[in-house]
């Protein structure tokens, strides 16, 4: 079943920038896909548009059933609820603790609060931060951040983890540990996963489904594991 | 219960934010007050005016002095005659023959008293009166002409001039006041607007996180609009205490009554209350319509 599905798709600035062209990719459920491309050769603009932050030009982009470029500016937050999403700057709310960052969207929807409560301590548990529930963002590590982040992403267990290069503020060892997690994620929960990044030493490390991108062209789609031959990027 | 969840932290959220921009927020705040007083000021005066010139009104009666060879016989056609009149009010009229109208003079003033108690009944050149009173009192012209024109009157009198100047000074009063209040609320409304532009800036990583991670618009609204709420309750307590105890204290040093005792003021029991009422309604209408336009303007969702 093909879970994110970009068909002839455009996406041009209005600084007549065009950051995509002509872009095709369907992934399918429970994968695990890399996008990998140099700054500015357009897979931010891919992964923004798979959450609806940037919408396409031309062509469709179908996220979960939902087309991206149809959906109203009022709907956006219900597609949203629907999918989990990690940023390179963590983007956790400073005055609010762990627990309540996690729980925060949760809250949105409006859950009872036991089932709030099983749901965050499930998802702190499986991002290994179980013990710093009280803690204040500013109180814990890049990759404790990163990971509360996670917890945040997928404690509504969402079908999909977009994750925009979510090691990028990280160093190596942080970064192993973060892309490890999700993973983890991956694996136990199914939860499809498309990770925007340019480290490469995970890349490589990882063997995972890769797609490239230049000047917003796709130029390369290699499956599982065999990325490694290609060192060109 | 959820929606008394996000209440409370709304209505935390709000004042921390008013505490935070203090600047901003004393200014909205102390202009919302003035304005207020204003309004108070303005609402207490028309109807007060209100009041009593309703009062006044009810006082207008038509006066028609018949002539001095009237007889009782003459009275009692004109009487049928007056009431065959619409906009008389038929249980209101009162005739009083020249004697008695002599007695009631002398009962008023010594002097009058004096000078009459000599005369006899055919020294008295007084004339017997109807006293009349209308129905509706802005027809109160055309019903006296209408009086005038009977047999056997002589001059007719209503409160002519007087009243109606009063009324147009005051009605004068009262448009200007609303020019400068509907101004003064525009100003208000535009500074908390202001103000709330501020805090949506202040806020801006916290509204981009939000939206993010799938929160609803109105839950990411509704903290703004709740500021503006509180602005204009924080701005409308001084004028609601001003507008009580100054209003009773001025009751209570006038007796009740402006200038003379035909200026009767409203009684302050219920009557300052509704106007408290009012004072509340506007300044937090006013809040709330303030940071609706600046979450309308500055909150891109």
């Amino acid at each position: 079943m093909k879970l994110i599905e970009v068909r002839n798709c455009y996406k041009v600035y209005k600084n007549g920038v065009t950051a995509l062209a002509n872009f095709n990719l369907e992934i399918e459920k429970g994968e695990f896909v890399f996008v990998i491309g140099a700054s500015g050769s357009g897979k931010s603009s891919l992964v923004k548009m798979l959450y609806r932050e940037e919408k396409p030009t031309k062509g469709e982009v179908i996220v979960g059933g939902v087309n991206v470029a149809k959906l109203k500016n009022r709907k956006v937050y219900k597609f949203r609820r629907k999918i989990g999403i990690v940023f390179q700057d963590f983007k956790l709310l400073p005055r609010l603790t762990v627990y309540e960052n996690v729980a925060f969207g949760l809250e949105n929807i409006g859950m009872k609060e036991n089932e709030i409560k099983e749901k965050v301590a499930k998802a702190l548990t499986r991002v290994g931060l179980k013990e710093k529930t009280r803690c204040f963002p500013n109180q814990l590590s890049g990759g404790e951040q990163q990971r509360v982040c996670i917890a945040r992403a997928i404690v509504n267990e969402p079908k999909i983890l977009i994750c925009d290069e979510p090691t990028g503020n990280l160093d190596p060892d942080l970064s192993k540990e973060v892309v490890e997690v999700i993973e983890e994620i991956n694996k136990t929960m199914g939860t499809t996963v498309i990770m925007a990044t340019h480290d490469k030493e995970i890349v490589n490390k990882m063997k995972k489904r890769v797609v490239l991108i230049e000047n917003g062209v796709l130029t390369g789609d290699y499956l599982k594991g065999r990325y490694k031959a290609h060192e060109g990027v | 219960m959820k929606v008394f969840r996000i209440l409370k932290s709304n209505i935390k959220d709000a004042f921390k934010s008013v505490f935070r921009n203090f600047s901003l927020s004393f200014a909205s705040v102390t202009c919302t007050t003035i304005t207020l007083i204003l309004v108070a000021v303005a609402i207490i005066l028309s109807a007060n005016v209100n009041s009593f010139t309703k009062d006044l009104e009810k006082d207008l009666t038509i006066v028609a002095f018949l002539d001095r060879d009237a007889t009782t016989e003459d009275a009692n056609s004109l009487t049928t005659l007056i009431k065959a009149i619409d906009n008389v009010d038929k249980n209101n009229i009162v005739y009083e023959d020249k004697e008695e109208v002599k007695a009631n003079m002398q009962k008023e003033s010594e002097t009058f008293n004096s000078i009459m108690s000599s005369w006899t009944a055919e020294e008295n050149h007084l004339q017997s009166l109807f006293t009349i009173k209308v129905e509706d009192v802005t027809k109160i012209s055309e019903t006296a002409k209408k009086v005038a024109a009977l047999p056997k009157v002589d001059v007719v009198k209503y409160g002519e001039g007087m009243v109606d100047k009063l009324v147009l000074v005051f009605n004068t009063v009262k448009k200007a006041s609303i020019v400068i209040v509907l101004s003064l609320v525009l100003v208000t409304a535009f500074l908390i607007s202001n103000t709330i532009k501020l805090t949506i800036i202040s806020r801006k990583t916290e509204i981009e996180i939000m939206r993010l991670i799938g929160t609803s618009n109105l839950v990411i609204k509704l903290p703004f609009l709740f500021e503006g709420f509180v602005l204009g309750v924080i701005g409308s307590i001084i004028p609601i205490f001003i507008t009580i105890y100054g209003y009773i204290i001025a009751y209570d040093k006038m007796g009740g009554y402006v200038f003379s005792k035909i200026i009767k003021m409203i009684n302050p029991n219920y009557f300052i209350f509704y106007v408290a009422l009012i004072l509340l309604g506007i300044g937090s209408i006013v809040g709330i319509f303030g940071s609706y336009r600046a979450v309308r303007k500055y909150l891109k969702i």
